[in-house]
């Protein structure tokens, strides 16, 4: 009988996978459900006998069976989307059951956590740091010395925690990964766990991932034996994107509002119910098992350049051709991503801009595509990586409309806690409205009053407004408690500088 | 099963979590579709936290609301990945479709980036939307 393999991550079934499932079951084939390859323009893909052919629909089932379909990509693996990457984190992408232990075992499943257990912490330890792994987040700290710092915090009650609060448009690698393989990350949670002398851990995920919040339960109950003594509950968000950082997200998970709180004391001294806590994020404890087999530790370190060691998944999203999940070393420019892997935009227009690192990350503008992919050499460009998502935009975006919307943005997900952040993103907001000529001008009811005798007298010029801007956004970089109100600044600054036509009235 | 018995399942259910109240408030905004004063005060009293702390918690959140709306939701994703496949385009269409009936409400990233615009009713997610599928979306719901 016929074995058809039909993702069930989220972005399949959103484009029809279970329509194609169901068609093929009643056509009599065997349907296996599996983690999805990541080529999401393909999405549905149907895969038989290792060939793929997509994006798939219910119709096409009788020829793709008949093997009459136009629709075939040919061998899967050899298709150069998947060929060109380095798949690592993701190595089981398409290949597996997400909630099938069997499979998972049968793919190097477990083997880093049980040899982990022989090690002491201290050189468990010592490999992570050997790896040159950092924190996959956003903030890139080596993920190594932070398990150090909490191993060696006094304490009887440590905690693990995984952030799977991924609110960043343009990044679905977290979804992917919890949807596609959860054992993963609960066996890089549990060797987290060995080297830091936890017993508890917690997976915080959004409440707008419904199916990953399924996966992950089931996982759990699943693979509790090979996790044992170790013990992880899931906890869901409530829809408030500050609790992606980190210290709002553990206010949250001890049921309070989502704050941010004041560092230090860091999280790996007094984290969760004030407990050393390790703290990271969904793709750090996924690339851990791969890490910890025998020599993964020098091979993660052979990818990748300078002080970015490894692999990234990097999520293509946005206005681009061929969109979807490319995990490849550190190093690669923003131009082969979007042209040479995307193939462009979707919508067959010149490239404007990519915004890289989610809502808080800067717009690059193609001049700036030969910037190689690389924590150092982004800051260096007043850009960030962040988690990794790039959104493309063709030459109908507006810049200053998207400058606008980063405050906005900032405005209604501000936890309140800092006035910056708080205040700062809605005066942007009208600072931008007012540049772009649809604010209000000259002084409002404030600044007529007596007591503002010190304000100017007369309409502020935009040459005024765009330096109260810049003066802005120094204030709300420099002054904010976290990174929502302190890198709001870079999608605006970006913008601003590179596009300055869109501002003109 | 009367309100408050309705309450005390909740809450013995919980009893023993760590950081109960997320979970509790979850449970609560999917059996009655609100948490409302009345539940606030009895959350508080369970878990020895003023009503205060609670309201504060309960209005900080997105997915907890005050008052039940019997509405069918559907939740759109106008983040920029989505901006950048054209949702805003659609808004017009899926608001005047929606009318009075349907709640369409606005949510930053679905998680479908490369695949948008992109919406969710329950846990069904759908992708790839364009004027036509979406309106007809709205009108199923």
């Amino acid at each position: 009988m016929t074995v058809v393999r039909i993702s069930d991550d989220a972005a399949a079934q959103a484009c029809g996978a279970d329509e194609v499932a169901a068609a093929f079951a009643a056509a009599g084939a065997t349907v296996e459900r599996v983690s999805s390859w990541g080529m999401h323009w393909l999405e549905p893909l149907v895969e038989i006998n290792g060939i793929g052919f997509g994006p798939a629909s219910a119709a096409d089932v009788e020829a793709i069976l008949a093997g009459s379909c136009d629709k075939r990509i040919g061998l899967i693996a050899e298709h150069p989307f998947i060929a060109r990457q380095q798949r690592l984190t993701f190595a089981r992408a398409g290949k597996t059951r997400p909630l099938n232990l069997d499979d998972y075992a049968a793919n190097g499943g477990w083997a880093g956590l049980i040899r982990a257990r022989l090690l002491s912490p201290a050189a468990l330890i010592g490999e992570v740091i050997q790896s040159g792994l950092r924190g996959r987040g956003g903030a890139g700290f080596p993920a190594g010395i932070k398990w150090q710092t909490v191993a060696n915090a006094p304490g009887t009650q440590k905690y693990v925690v995984c952030n799977a609060d991924e609110g960043d448009s343009g990044t679905f690698a977290d979804r992917m990964l919890m949807e596609g393989d959860p054992f993963q990350l609960l066996e890089g949670m549990a060797i987290a766990a060995h080297a830091a002398g936890a017993s508890r851990g917690y997976i915080y995920v959004r409440s707008e991932y419904p199916h990953a919040i399924a996966k992950l339960n089931a996982a759990i109950a699943l693979a509790a034996q090979h996790l044992s003594p170790f013990e992880i509950e899931v906890r869901v968000g409530a829809g408030a994107y500050i609790c992606g950082e980190e210290t709002a997200m553990l206010n949250s998970i001890e049921g309070k509002r989502g704050e941010v709180r004041a560092k230090p004391p860091l999280p790996a001294l007094a984290g969760l119910f004030g407990q050393p806590t390790v703290v990271n994020n969904v793709l750090t404890f996924a690339a851990i098992p791969h890490i910890l087999l025998e020599g993964g530790a020098s091979l993660y370190d052979s990818h990748g350049i300078a002080r970015s060691k490894g692999t990234m998944p990097i999520q293509l999203a946005g206005n681009i051709k061929r969109g979807g999940l490319y995990e490849t070393g550190f190093g690669i420019t923003l131009g082969e991503l979007i042209h040479d892997i995307g193939g462009g935009t979707a919508s067959g227009r010149p490239v404007k801009a990519a915004q890289v690192g989610g809502p808080l990350g800067a717009y690059l503008g193609p001049d700036q595509f030969a910037i190689p992919f690389d924590y150092e050499a982004y800051a260096a460009a007043d850009a960030l990586i962040g988690h990794g998502g790039i959104v493309v935009f063709d030459d109908s975006a507006n810049m200053a409309q998207l400058a606008r919307f980063a405050m906005r943005f900032c405005a209604v997900e501000s936890c309140g806690k800092c006035t910056p952040c708080r205040i700062g993103s809605t005066r942007g907001a009208e600072l931008i409205d007012r540049i772009c000529g649809s604010g209000s001008a000259g002084p409002d009811a404030v600044t007529a009053l007596p007591q503002m005798h010190n304000t100017p007298g007369q309409p502020r010029s935009r040459e005024d407004d765009l330096q109260l801007l810049e003066d802005l956004c120094e204030t709300m970089k420099f002054g904010s408690l976290c990174a929502l109100g302190g890198f709001t600044p870079y999608p605006v600054l970006s913008a601003l500088k590179h596009w300055p036509e869109d501002f003109d009235r | 099963m009367t309100h408050a018995a309705q309450l005390e399942a909740i809450f013995a259910a919980l009893r023993g979590t760590e950081g109960p109240l997320l979970p509790i408030l979850h449970e609560i905004q999917r059996a009655f579709g609100c948490v409302d004063p009345a539940a606030e005060a009895a959350i508080a009293q369970e878990l020895n936290l003023s009503r205060a702390e609670v309201h504060g918690v309960v209005s900080f959140y997105h997915d907890f609301t005050a008052a039940r709306d019997p509405r069918p939701t559907i939740e759109l994703c106008r983040a920029e990945a989505c901006q950048a496949r054209g949702v805003e385009a659609l808004v017009p269409a899926a608001e005047e479709a929606a009318g009075t009936r349907v709640n369409l409400k606005t949510v930053y990233c679905l998680g479908l980036c490369s695949a948008g615009p992109a919406a969710r009713v329950g846990e069904r997610v759908y992708a790839r939307l364009d004027a036509t599928a979406l309106v007809k979306l709205v009108q199923s719901v």
